[in-house]
């Protein structure tokens, strides 16, 4: 087991918890009251621990090492999943996958980044950041899925779409705002989930839909705490006044309006009961896709629209008259 | 049609906020260091006249360059407001008083509706001086409000994009912009209405990732540093010097992300031959 630091707490009950085991299976002495009673402290501190998360906790949460990724999800979610690689224009990204998939006899088009479980294959999804080619995959198979009229399913984990000379030259920001624009008039449904990091406009490139929902421990911000602090506060140390600050957890995306909801996860976080965490996601998917079905395509667009239309917070003031004046034109 | 019928009677509300940038009888140029005199600076249509670079200008002097006689600025009502009380080494809400303090404007764009060349165009043009151009929700409602007017008034839309991105002191709600601005946009792409993109010095992060790259027409000054992400972050992630010219105008151009660069003196006549192509009537 891994702990995070303000998970230490329970690493020393865990501890004991273990040695009580060890002395039990040797055998000459009974120890299930004291099992009982270790098990029961760990349950009341586990309450304590996750029932106050701040944003930077949740954020590390969102990052444990043990978190189930995309991949692992499609695994326990689908009957079948068939990868589909490519852009069709350049390469195939490793940091996105998608593909056809079979969930209780219905087909459905399956996209999500997708995190290395190791030191290896990290570098070989190059840490989740997609390149250009990686977004444009995406809106190839949603262009499948709209053409034989699937809903599609959006896994979000990223730490941000990737900062490289190639991303840029063949294109990272068209390629986002080729998705964002696509996906607003994709005819069939859209269900988008951020399962880890959302990262700015890396998570936003695939993560426009009718519902877009967060697992409780997730965040989804403009910028990473850690990048705000050395813009902001010109320096890496204060991360997590940042994560306070970006208000990026669930609660604060569904209380802004800004997400349609929040799954919840077992306590202590996905990976504790990672096959409880995607039955619950499992049940999500299924009762929201057949809600979405109920609509017409029109009318998911409209909404989506409306739905985005809506999103943002100022304010008027009221305008005074103002005085008329000559236009300073050199050519007139 | 009112506002129409009042621009061809040649009233117009002008705003208070028209502000010459940069201020006073002389231009210094960032690029080649040499002075000149601001009316050597103006008649060269806001270039520098030593080495013709194309200097940071503000979102009306965009409108006087392009626009005929008149204009009626557009949505000046909105205003930012610090409703996540955002507070790092200053509060978002002290910053955004400076900036508008600073700057006489409402916020980082300014939208205003009028002609050229007799063509109808409603142009959204962004200001770099007010909180480095970003995008925060008052530019991505002014951005929706003038997609809306566009649509009413079937008047083509020109953004002019001068940004560092998405305003951090808002943060997801700065982020929804991209998504909200784009939405708008396939409005105006299904009414087939032109939609021209011009990128300014610079256009990165969650601008040119939305509405500066999905333009019918995509086109640039010449020079102008135009990316996802900024050369800094770039630098720092892999470690390693930039090529030279990396992310400018003949960069984009070069690998086939806009169709074409344009000079500031030619900025007028080439809008007018686009809404000319495109068969914009004169009113
Ligand atoms: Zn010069």
């Amino acid at each position: 087991m891994v702990f995070l630091d303000f998970e230490k707490p329970l690493e020393k009950l865990y501890e004991q918890l273990e040695k009580i085991q060890q002395v039990g299976e040797e055998g000459d002495v009974d120890v299930s009251e004291m099992l009982a009673e270790i098990e029961q402290k760990i349950k009341v501190k586990k309450k304590e621990i996750y029932s106050n998360l701040t944003g930077w906790q949740k954020v590390q949460l969102s990052r444990h090492p043990e978190r189930p990724y995309t991949l692992y999800y499609i695994e326990q979610l689908f009957k079948t999943f068939t990868e589909l690689h490519g852009d069709r224009k350049f390469g195939d990204d490793k940091a996105i996958v998608g593909g056809l998939a079979k969930m209780n006899g219905d087909s459905m088009v399956i996209i999500g980044h997708q995190k290395g479980i190791n030191t290896k294959m990290r570098q070989f999804r190059n840490f989740g950041m997609a390149n250009p080619e990686g977004y444009r995959k995406a809106l190839r198979l949603m262009k499948l899925a709209e053409k034989f009229d699937l809903p599609v399913v959006c896994f979000i984990d990223t730490p941000g779409a990737y900062p490289g000379i190639e991303a840029e030259e063949r294109g990272q920001a068209e390629a986002i705002a080729r998705n964002l624009f696509e996906m607003v008039q994709l005819k069939v449904p859209i269900l988008c989930y951020v399962i880890g990091e959302g990262a700015s406009g890396g998570a936003l490139g695939i993560g426009v839909g009718d519902k877009v929902f967060m697992l409780e421990n997730t965040w989804y911000s403009v910028i990473s705490p850690e990048s705000c602090s050395s813009i902001l506060w010109r320096s890496w140390d204060y991360k997590e006044q940042a994560a306070e600050a970006l208000k990026l957890t669930a609660d604060h995306m569904f209380e802004f309006k800004l997400i349609d909801g929040i799954v919840k996860e077992p306590l202590g976080g996905a990976h504790v009961e990672p096959e409880n965490m995607a039955k619950a996601l499992k049940r999500h998917i299924k009762k929201e896709i057949s809600l979405l079905k109920e609509m017409t395509p029109e009318d998911r667009i409209q909404a989506r629209i409306d739905k985005y239309s809506n999103m943002g917070k100022f304010i008027e003031v009221e305008p005074t008259p103002e005085p008329i004046e000559e236009n300073s034109n050199p050519e007139e | 049609m009112g506002w129409f019928k009042r621009l061809r009677e040649g009233i117009q509300t002008a705003t208070k906020f028209k502000k010459e940038t940069p201020d006073g009888l002389w231009f210094q140029c960032n690029r080649c260091k040499e002075t000149s005199t601001f009316k050597d600076f103006k008649e060269n249509y806001l270039k520098c006249p030593k080495c013709a670079y194309h200097a940071r200008i503000g979102s009306h002097d965009y409108f006087d360059l392009i626009f005929d006689k008149s204009y009626e600025e557009l949505f000046i009502q909105y205003r930012s407001s610090d409703f996540l009380e955002f507070n790092d080494l200053s509060s978002y809400q002290t910053r955004i008083e400076k900036a508008i303090e600073k700057t006489e404007l409402n916020d980082a764009i300014s939208v205003a509706t009028g002609t050229v060349m007799k063509k109808p165009l409603t142009i959204a043009a962004m200001d770099f001086s007010f909180i480095g151009g970003s995008m925060g929700s008052v530019v991505g409602e002014k951005i929706a409000k003038a997609i809306d007017f566009c649509l009413e008034y079937k008047t083509p839309l020109l953004i002019i994009s001068k940004s560092g991105g998405a305003r951090m002191m808002e943060s997801a709600f700065s982020l929804m912009q991209m998504a909200k601005t784009s939405a708008k946009l396939t409005q105006l792409a299904r009414a087939k209405i032109p939609y021209f993109s011009l990128l300014t010095d610079p256009t990165t992060g969650g601008v040119s990732a939305s509405f500066a790259m999905l333009g019918d027409i995509n086109f640039a000054e010449p020079e102008a540093l135009i990316g996802f992400a900024g050369p800094r972050i770039i630098k720092e992630s892999i470690k390693q010097e930039l090529p030279e010219g990396f992310q400018s105008s003949e960069f984009l151009l070069d690998h086939g992300f806009l169709d074409f660069i344009v000079d500031r003196e030619d900025l007028k006549s080439t809008i007018a031959k686009l809404m000319d192509y495109l068969l914009i009537k004169a009113i």
